[in-house]
């Protein structure tokens, strides 16, 4: 016997909600049918540059999300695309040191916004790639620094500069920052692990990019990325890590990229080098595949399967 | 690491993370589509009825479904058996 109360009420305002998670269970087909940059610039007949805001968001920290911008930013600007890269973690700069411009930077991003310097000023053009430029996050404490007209202006007149990519790299956590790094996105690249936390930080990322951006607002849709990073197809194929299948099959979203986990990430970090720019790199390989596919490529994905290991490669590493 | 440590039967962890990432993103995805009062009057139910009688924390589901064009506002309450006084875990 179970003894079960059950009431149903019908409530009076019978106003439809549309639940966020149905809006994106199936993206599959979208992903392959967007408009490319490309062919919407090419539609304009180049009157006019359409300037595509990307933010790179996960939620969770430590996932990659730094280097996830840095890499796409570089990909981006070695096809010849003008690209400004976004350090939206004010109070703890650190795409400077990954982008290895640490040194030059004199302004940042608080700095344009409060009227203290131009925005000429304060991009730091990369020196390997001529259409690159970084803006630093300021070292201020001060969380309201940050404003969304603030934010606003600078977006639009990087986009009147002719900026073809706007990379915005957003902090960990959904506070201010996180928020207005998104805000204005046309696209946005989730950066996940193939584990519990980050995943679920990433849905619940997925979540707001539905419904408290600029897009969302106007009835619109941020068009959904998946990037996968930190991956290993050993630890897959021990069915000690989720797949790819797996983290798709949860989010409801197809992968833009796998980044394999490799210690080529830190090796490049610790140079300020982006791992994209090296190509022995598998993970820097990756990274430059999920750009030819932001940019309506289409590429099998590389290096997400286990090779056959030996019985002596078993029996050393483990 | 021993050098043994391949010839141990490996678990299946990976299944277990999929499995516990379906429940709980399920879960906080109907909790996001809904309005923002569910959750308050979810507690506020439970602690009404738990003026009353000794149930679980999770005894009361408050959910928005859809019937045709109509939203309803499902409520179940699970009661803990009467004799034992303990939560009845099935549902």
């Amino acid at each position: 016997m179970r003894p079960q109360a059950v009431t149903r009420v019908k409530p009076q305002a019978e106003t439809r909600v549309k639940p966020q998670a149905e809006t994106r269970v199936k993206p599959q087909a979208e992903t392959r049918g967007f408009v490319t940059h490309d062919q919407a610039a090419a539609n304009l007949n180049g009157e006019r540059i359409l300037t595509e805001i990307i933010v790179v968001t996960s939620g969770k920290g430590g996932v990659g999300k730094t280097t996830t911008s840095a890499s796409i930013a570089c990909g981006l600007a070695r096809q010849g695309k003008k690209v400004a890269v976004i350090d939206f973690d004010v109070g703890l700069r650190n795409l400077d040191l990954i982008m290895g411009c640490e040194r030059r930077v004199v302004y940042d991003f608080v700095n344009v916004i409060q009227g203290e310097a131009s925005l000429k000023q304060a991009l730091i053009k990369d020196k390997r790639l001529d259409t690159l430029f970084v803006l630093a996050a300021s070292q201020t404490r001060d969380k309201d620094a940050l404003t969304k007209e603030g934010v606003e202006k600078v977006l639009a007149d990087l986009s009147n500069d002719g900026f073809d990519f706007i990379v915005c790299d957003s902090p960990a956590g959904i506070e201010k920052g996180a928020f207005l790094a998104m805000y204005f996105a046309d696209r946005a690249i989730v950066v996940v692990n193939p584990e519990v936390s980050s995943v679920r930080d990433s849905d619940r990322i997925l979540g707001l990019l539905a419904s408290k951006t600029r897009r969302a607002e106007r009835g619109e849709r941020v068009q959904e990325f998946l990037l996968l990073t930190r991956y290993s197809p050993a630890r897959v194929a021990a069915n000690e890590m989720l797949s790819i299948a797996d983290v798709e099959d949860i989010l409801g979203l197809k992968a833009l990229g796998v980044i394999p986990e490799s210690s080529d990430v830190l090796n490049a970090s610790n140079k300020g080098e982006p791992v994209v720019l090296d190509p022995e790199s598998q993970a820097g390989q990756a990274y430059e595949d999920a750009v030819a596919r932001l940019l309506g490529e289409e590429r099998p994905m590389r290096f997400t399967e286990a090779g056959k290991k030996g019985f002596f490669s078993k029996l050393f590493k483990g | 690491m021993s050098i043994f440590d391949f010839l141990k039967p490996k678990k299946n962890t990976a299944s277990i993370a999929k499995e516990r990432l379906r429940i709980i993103v399920a879960q906080e995805r109907s909790a996001r589509g809904g309005p923002d009062y569910l959750p308050l009057l979810r507690r506020e139910l439970l602690e009404v009825i738990r003026k009353y009688v000794s149930v679980d924390v999770d005894a009361v589901k408050v959910d928005l479904i859809k019937d045709g064009d109509n939203d309803v506002l499902d409520i179940s309450v699970a009661l803990p058996d009467r004799n034992d006084g303990e939560s009845n875990s099935s549902r």
